[in-house]
C-alpha cells in the first residue's frame, strides 16, 4: 500500500519531497484512528460507568447509542466561544491549543505494531516525556488566562499534582530504560520479546504500577481529579471554558489518557507481543497464529487499560488534596528509587531481564 | 525512509497545531451568540466578581515547582547511564549509587523540613 503510494508520488516529486507528503497522510490517519478513539472512549466510558452504576447509559442516538460521541462533537462545536470580559485573550485561546498540541504529537513515536511507527526515533522515551512535560502550560495558562478564582485555584493544583506525579513517572520510566537498554519504543517492545515471562511487568510490578496509578494522577482523571472535583471548585481550570475551546481540552486530555494506556501497554507489557508468544508448543498446531505479533495485541492491551482507568474512577472515591500530594511524594518517590537500587542489585547479580 | 530523523515529529508537531487551530476556528465561526455584561463576566458562583482573580496563592506551589525541578534534573541525569547500563558495569552502577545517595539525603532533608507537608 505505502510501497504503492511512493511509486505513484515518485511519478512527480523528488524523493524527499514524496517521503514527507507519505509521512504526512500516515500522520493525519494516526491523528483521525486516535480522534475517533477519543470519541468512543468517551462512549465507552458512559457506558461502563453506566453499567456499573446499575444504568444503561447513553442509548437514544444511533443504534444503542452509539452515535452519542459524535453529537456531542457536533454540539460542542457549534456552541459559542465565551472569552471572558477580563480575560488575557491571547492566551486564554492559546492554552487549549498547548493542550492539544502535545496530546496528539506525542503519538509520532508510539509504535502500534512491528515497522509502524511515524518516527522512530533514538531519544523515543525522553520525546515522550518532554512532550507530557510540555501540557502542564496549557493548564496553567488556561488557569492564569481565564481571569478567575476558581480557575487559578484549579490550575495550581492541577499543575503541583502533575508535576509531582510526573517525578514518580520518570523513575518509573528510568527503571524500564535500565531494564530495556534503549530510549527507543521499538526496541524495548522489542526487549520484550518471547512470551509474558519476559514481559516487564514481572520484574518490574511496584514501578509499573506506581507509572500506571502516575498516568491517572497526570491525566486529571478519578480518583485524583481534585483539580476539576465539580463538588469543590467546579471544572478547575476549565471553568469559563466553553464550546470548541473546551473540546480542545476535552480531547487532550482523552488523547493522554489512551497515551497512556499505549505507554503502559509498551513499556511493560511488551506492545504488540502476542500473550502466547511462549508457547512454543503451539507450532504446528493450526492455533499457531496466535504467537504472531501485531496491532490486535497492542488495541487488547490498550483497551484494558482503558477499562481500569473507567472502573478505577468507578470504583474509589475522591482523594482529598493533601493525600495525593503525600502519596505522589512520600510513597511513589521512594518506592520507585529503591526499586531504581534493587534493579541495580539484580543487574549486578544478572537476574531477571539481564540474565541472558 | 524519514522515519530515522526528527522531521517526521516536527511535522507532527505541525499537523497537531493545524488540527487545534482548525478546531478553534470552527468554532469561533459557527458558535455566534449574544454578548452581555453578566455572561462575559468570570463565573463566581452567582456572586459579583470582587477582587482581581490573580490573587496571593500559598508558597508550597513555589516549593513544589522548585523540588520538582531538583528532580526532574535528576530523572534526566539517570536516563543515560540507564541506557548505557551494560556498557558502565558494576563501576557505573556504583558511581550512581553515591550520586542517588546524595539525592536521598536531599529528600531526606526536605522530608524532614516539612516540605512535603499539605495540611
Amino acid at each position: 500500500m505505502i510501497a504503492l503510494l511512493q511509486d505513484l508520488l515518485l511519478g512527480f516529486l523528488p524523493e524527499f519531497w514524496a517521503d514527507v507528503v507519505i509521512t504526512a497522510i500516515q500522520i493525519v490517519m494516526l491523528t483521525i484512528a486516535v480522534i475517533l478513539c477519543v470519541a468512543f472512549l468517551t462512549y465507552f466510558e458512559r457506558k461502563v460507568i453506566g453499567y456499573m452504576q446499575n444504568r444503561i447509559g447513553p442509548n437514544r442516538v444511533g443504534p444503542r447509542g452509539l452515535l452519542q460521541p459524535f453529537a456531542d462533537v457536533i454540539k460542542l462545536l457549534l456552541k459559542e466561544i465565551i472569552v471572558p470580559r477580563r480575560a488575557n485573550r491571547f492566551l486564554f485561546l492559546t492554552a487549549p491549543l498547548l493542550s492539544i498540541i502535545p496530546a496528539l504529537a506525542t503519538w509520532a513515536v508510539i509504535p502500534l505494531f512491528p515497522g509502524f511507527v511515524i518516527a522512530d526515533l533514538n531519544a523515543g522515551l525522553l520525546y515522550v516525556l518532554a512532550l507530557t512535560s510540555l501540557s502542564v502550560y496549557g493548564v496553567i495558562l488556561a488557569g492564569w488566562a481565564s481571569n478567575s478564582k476558581y480557575a487559578l485555584l484549579g490550575a495550581m493544583r492541577s499543575a503541583a499534582q502533575i508535576v509531582a506525579y510526573e517525578i514518580a513517572m520518570g523513575f518509573a520510566l528510568v527503571g524500564v530504560l535500565m531494564a530495556g537498554g534503549s530510549l527507543n519504543l521499538g526496541d524495548i517492545v522489542a526487549a520484550q520479546a518471547g512470551g509474558v515471562s519476559s514481559w516487564f511487568f514481572i520484574w518490574l510490578l511496584p514501578l509499573c504500577l506506581v507509572f500506571f496509578i502516575s498516568g491517572v494522577a497526570e491525566t486529571n482523571r478519578a480518583p485524583f481529579d481534585v483539580a476539576e472535583g465539580e463538588s469543590e471548585i467546579v471544572a478547575g481550570f476549565m471553568v469559563e471554558y466553553s464550546g470548541a475551546a473546551f473540546a480542545l481540552f476535552f480531547l487532550a486530555e482523552y488523547a493522554n489518557i489512551i497515551l497512556i494506556a499505549a505507554l503502559t501497554s509498551v513499556l511493560f507489557f511488551g506492545g504488540w507481543e502476542s500473550v502466547f508468544a511462549g508457547w512454543n508448543w503451539l507450532d504446528g498446531t493450526w492455533l499457531e497464529f496466535l504467537r504472531e505479533p501485531g496491532l490486535f495485541w497492542m488495541v487488547a492491551k490498550m483497551v484494558f487499560f482503558l477499562f481500569c482507568f473507567l472502573w478505577i474512577r468507578a470504583t474509589f472515591p475522591r482523594y482529598r488534596y493533601d493525600q495525593i500530594m503525600r502519596l505522589g511524594w512520600k510513597v511513589f518517590i521512594p518506592i520507585t528509587i529503591i526499586w531504581i537500587v534493587v534493579e541495580a542489585g539484580m543487574f549486578t547479580l544478572k537476574l531477571g531481564p539481564w540474565s541472558a | 525512509m524519514l522515519q530515522q530523523n526528527y522531521l517526521p515529529a516536527l511535522i507532527y508537531l505541525g499537523i497537531a497545531t493545524a488540527i487545534g487551530l482548525a478546531l478553534l476556528a470552527i468554532g469561533l465561526i459557527f458558535g455566534r451568540g449574544q454578548k452581555n455584561a453578566a455572561k462575559l463576566s468570570p463565573y463566581e458562583c452567582g456572586f459579583e466578581a470582587f477582587e482581581d482573580s490573580r490573587m496571593k496563592f500559598d508558597v508550597r506551589y513555589y516549593l513544589v515547582a522548585i523540588l520538582f525541578i531538583i528532580f526532574d534534573l535528576e530523572i534526566a541525569f539517570l536516563f543515560p547511564w540507564a541506557v548505557s547500563l551494560d556498557t558502565v558495569g558494576t563501576f557505573g552502577v556504583l558511581a550512581m549509587g553515591l550520586f542517588l545517595v546524595v539525592l536521598v539525603v536531599g529528600f531526606i532533608y526536605e522530608w524532614k523540613k516539612g516540605a512535603l507537608e499539605w495540611d
